[in-house]
Order: C-alpha cells, then sequence, then structure tokens
C-alpha cells in the first residue's frame, strides 16, 4: 500500500458523529415547523444549541480536511461519479455551514432571543427587518429540503460503493478493510 | 484503493441494488412522515392559520389574528416583590422598556371595536441582558377550549355563512354542546359588553406558567393585567362610530401615561395548571410585582409592534412554560402567521401583496 486507503480516525469519528447530529437536525425541523403538539416546544429548544454544536464542529471538520487530503477516489470510477463525488461533498460541507448562519442569522432579523439555555443566548448578526426575516427562514427551508435530497443521494452512493462496486471507498470511512 | 482490474460483479446483485433503495426510500417515508406530508390529517399550524384566515379574510401584511391593533410603548417598573419567586430580574426594582400592542381578536382589520366583546394586551419586555419576555394577554376569564383540535373544531364551527356573514348558530351550537369545558367561557360571555377603552381593562395570561427562583424551586402562576384607570361609565362610543378604541386611546395618553398593576396569582393545591379553560379561585395567594406604564402610541402600520411575533413561550430565565397544550399551539401557530405576513412584507415569490395602507 503506497497511499492512505481510510480516513484519519479523528475524521472518521467526526463524520460518523456529525452524520447523526445533522440527520437528527433535519428530522427536529420539518417535526416542530409541522406539529401544534407540545414536543413543537422541546424540539425548538433542542434546535438552536444542536446546530450551533454543527456548525462549530463543521469548522473544525473542514479545518482538518484542508489539512488531511482525503483518500482517493478508485481511478476506474467513472468521470460523472467523481465529479458527484466531489461536488457532492462541497455541498454537504456548504450546507453544514451555512444552514446554522442562517438559523441564526433569521432569528437575529426576527428580533427574536438566539436562546440557546435559559438565560444563555447569542448575540444579533444582522438588524431587524422582516423582509430578511422572511427570505432567510425561506432560504432555511429549501435548503433543508436540500441537504436531505444530498443526503439521500451521499447514503446511496456510499452504499452502492459498499454492497456493487465493493472498490473500498466505503470501508474508508468505516474503517473496516476492502473485500478482496 | 485496491486493484479493481480483477473484481467480479458480486453475487445477488438485485438485491443489493434493492438493498440500497429500500434505505433511500425509506429515509426519505420517514422525513415525509415527520415532516406531515404523509400525515395531511394531522393538526398542523398551517391549518389552524388557514382556518382563521377563512374567517377573518385575507388582508396580505396583517396578522391572522388580533389583526386590527395599535402599538403602545412604554416601561415596567418592577418593584423586587416576586424577587424570592423569581430569578428573572424584570422582577428587580429596576425599568425594563415595553413593546406593546393592544388589539381587539378576529382576522379582519377593519371589524368594528364593537363587534367583539374581548380586547387583547401583548407585550414585549426587552430585559437589560438581551433576553425577552413576550406575552399575548386577553380581557376575559378563561380560554374557551383547552386544546389545539378543540380551537381549530372551534374555528371551523364559527366560519362564517357565505349568506349571512354570520357563523351557522346549528353548527356552532353542536360545537358548544359538544364541548361542555367552554361553559366557564360562555357563562362570561353572555353577559361580557364590548368595553368602550382599552385602558380600563384587566388583561389576564389566561394560560398557566411556572416561576422558578435561584433555589431551583418552581411555582405555578398565572398573571393578570389591572389597570388604575378607573372604568367612568359614561363614556360610551358614538352610535356608529366602529374606530372608538383608537381614538380613546390618544387622547387619553395625550392627558397622561397609563397604568396597570401586574398581579401574579399562585395556583393552589389542585388547581388545573394545564388547563386554560377552568378558572382558579378568586382567594389564591396574589403579588403586586410592579407598575406598567404606558405613555405612548404608534400606528399599527408603521410602529415597532408591527414586526413582533408576540409567542408567549419566549420568555427570560426565572419563568417557564407550563404544559398547557394551546402554548405550544400558539407559539407554532403564531410562527406560522408571522412567516406569512413578513413573507408579504418582503414581496418573496408567490405571497400576496399588501394592498392598502396598514
Amino acid at each position: 500500500m503506497s497511499r492512505e486507503q481510510t480516513f484519519h480516525p479523528f475524521a472518521r469519528a467526526l463524520h460518523w458523529l456529525m452524520s447523526i447530529m445533522v440527520l437528527s437536525m433535519l428530522f427536529i425541523g420539518a417535526g416542530m415547523v409541522s406539529t401544534v403538539a407540545e414536543k413543537h416546544d422541546w424540539l425548538l429548544a433542542i434546535h438552536r444549541p444542536l446546530g450551533v454544536v454543527i456548525f462549530v464542529l463543521a469548522l473544525i471538520r473542514l479545518a482538518f480536511r484542508l489539512t488531511h487530503p482525503a483518500p482517493p477516489l478508485p481511478v476506474d470510477l467513472p468521470l460523472w461519479q467523481k465529479l458527484a463525488a466531489h461536488g457532492s461533498h462541497l455541498l454537504l460541507y456548504a450546507l453544514m455551514i451555512a444552514m446554522p448562519l442562517i438559523g441564526w442569522g433569521m432569528l437575529s432579523a426576527g428580533n427574536y432571543p438566539v436562546t440557546m439555555f435559559a438565560g444563555v443566548h447569542l448575540p444579533k448578526i444582522l438588524p431587524t427587518d422582516p423582509a430578511l426575516f422572511a427570505w432567510l427562514r425561506e432560504s432555511h427551508r429549501y435548503l433543508a429540503w436540500l441537504f436531505f435530497l444530498t443526503f439521500l443521494a451521499h447514503m446511496g452512493a456510499a452504499l452502492m460503493h459498499g454492497l456493487i462496486r465493493r472498490d473500498g471507498v466505503l470501508q474508508s470511512m468505516t474503517g473496516g478493510k476492502a473485500p478482496r | 484503493m485496491q486493484d479493481t482490474e480483477n473484481r467480479r460483479p458480486p453475487a445477488h446483485v438485485g438485491w443489493r441494488w434493492a438493498l440500497i433503495g429500500l434505505a433511500v426510500a425509506g429515509s426519505a417515508v420517514a422525513f415525509g412522515y415527520v415532516g406531515g406530508w404523509l400525515a395531511p390529517e394531522r393538526l398542523s399550524p398551517k391549518k389552524i392559520v388557514d382556518s382563521l384566515e377563512a374567517n377573518g379574510g385575507a388582508h396580505p401584511g396583517y396578522r391572522r389574528n388580533h389583526a386590527k391593533g395599535i402599538c403602545v410603548g412604554g416601561y415596567f417598573e418592577g418593584n423586587g416583590a416576586l424577587q424570592s419567586f423569581s430569578s428573572s430580574a424584570v422582577f428587580a426594582k429596576e425599568r425594563t422598556p415595553v413593546v406593546g400592542r393592544l388589539a381587539i381578536p378576529g382576522g379582519n382589520p377593519y371589524a368594528a371595536d364593537s363587534s367583539v366583546p374581548i380586547r387583547s394586551f401583548a407585550l414585549r419586555f426587552d430585559l437589560a441582558d438581551g433576553e425577552q419576555w413576550r406575552t399575548g394577554m386577553n380581557a376575559m376569564p378563561v380560554f374557551p377550549v383547552s386544546t389545539p383540535q378543540a380551537f381549530y373544531d372551534l374555528q371551523v364551527a364559527t366560519h362564517p355563512d357565505p349568506k349571512t356573514g354570520k357563523p351557522d348558530p346549528a353548527k356552532a351550537g353542536a360545537f358548544f354542546g359538544a364541548h361542555p369545558e367552554t361553559g366557564a367561557f360562555l357563562g362570561w360571555a353572555k353577559t361580557a359588553k364590548p368595553p368602550a377603552s382599552y385602558a380600563t381593562e384587566t388583561y389576564q395570561s389566561i394560560n398557566a406558567f411556572y416561576l422558578r427562583d435561584s433555589a431551583g424551586e418552581r411555582r405555578a402562576v398565572r398573571w393578570k393585567m389591572v389597570p388604575e384607570t378607573p372604568e367612568t361609565g359614561d363614556g360610551s362610543p358614538a352610535a356608529g362610530d366602529t374606530d372608538y378604541l383608537a381614538a380613546d386611546l390618544s387622547k387619553r395618553l395625550a392627558a397622561g401615561p397609563l397604568r396597570w398593576h401586574l398581579i401574579m396569582t399562585f395556583a393552589g393545591d389542585g388547581d388545573p395548571i394545564d388547563d386554560a379553560a377552568k378558572a382558579w379561585p378568586d382567594d389564591r395567594k396574589s403579588v403586586d410585582a410592579g407598575t406598567l406604564v404606558i405613555d405612548s402610541w404608534q400606528d399599527q402600520a408603521t410602529g415597532p409592534c408591527r414586526d413582533v411575533n408576540y409567542d408567549p413561550t419566549i420568555l427570560p430565565k426565572g419563568i417557564e412554560t407550563s404544559n398547557d397544550p394551546l402554548l405550544a399551539a400558539r407559539s407554532a401557530a403564531y410562527a406560522d402567521s408571522y412567516l406569512r405576513r413578513t413573507s408579504e412584507e418582503g414581496h418573496l415569490p408567490g405571497a400576496a401583496r399588501p394592498k392598502e395602507a396598514k
């Protein structure tokens, strides 16, 4: 083996931790805006601090990724799949960073307190502006949809690598051995 | 990566694809279910606001309920009496600025002030540390119903008949017959007259909340704003005047500030904490927590209250929501209404344009 075939253990740990967080976040968001039950309140209470944690972890992860290159894709992977892989990874990083910022900015523009937990809140990052609030709020919704669709493609592709091509790409993130 | 030149296709390739398809489709279905797209019968914030819109008419740019109102400004002067019961600084001996709104219920911004016997008062307290306390109070003793579903059913049952412009008495009667919890509210409404002034009303939190003290103890409360302004009894509005409330308020404020006392009432043993349709006995322990001073008013089209969502679950540390199911529903429905009117304000694609001056 001349090259690293798996992601760094730190990158793998962050990947799996954040996959749980981001997926939870998407489901929490979809659930809390569609229900009038009591869970609306506590889902909202989780949504804000969890978003901030994802934002911080995403920045750490981006810095780590920029300093620790990913294992190369298989040489025989069709070009369109290579492009799709890079494009979707880029999109996932962009969304992990943009979504919390839009959420934070939207609450700022709506002049809501950006509450993390009782008595602790983040500062405003945008001026109070109802039109800006509405644009950001709707961006947050549609980008959440895009995020979920990108996740579906990402998961489908990972399973395709692991079950159909069996080319070691899935193992580069699970840390297992590629089947011979 | 391993050398991929001599890889054989895997066994059961069809099953493998099926498994991948199942994982992707299963995730999508779960997301669709949680988001309500696969459960259209579920009561959603959108449904509640749609029902209000259906009853009040479409008025882009306006609130979907309490559409007719006026902005007021001033401050709350805490007196320290609640400091042993709540850790919130709002109850200390200090001034907290407020952005308020006085309004009448209903989704029609052109409704006559005499069309409904209820007056409403929303407040946002802006605490020095950036925390906020938002509340939406009503001048009535209890809420008609206990649950979001009953509130929605009430809107549907009181939908104006296109022929008469009034709710169908048979439908409304059937609703109230099926909902005995509306008895307390109906008993009050039977004799309630539309007040001639916002200034003389007592506004109630309706829902219960908890105060939490610095030791972590919590106590269930309801609060009310009790006016210092006496009812004069001579100022009944002129016949045909449909907008007397705003005129009365500006006249009074020109003469000086208006004051209310924030009275915090503590639940007794066995009092219903999570049921806004049930009153508490009158003899419960009450504490005067300070004075609300209102000294200015602004038109709601341009005033600072216009773009405030008076979500009653936005609370500072030291005040917490109860498990009253109406609270979460109010929060969810207000957010939906707020997004609708800010989208209209921001001319988002697909949003109706606010046509008239607000």
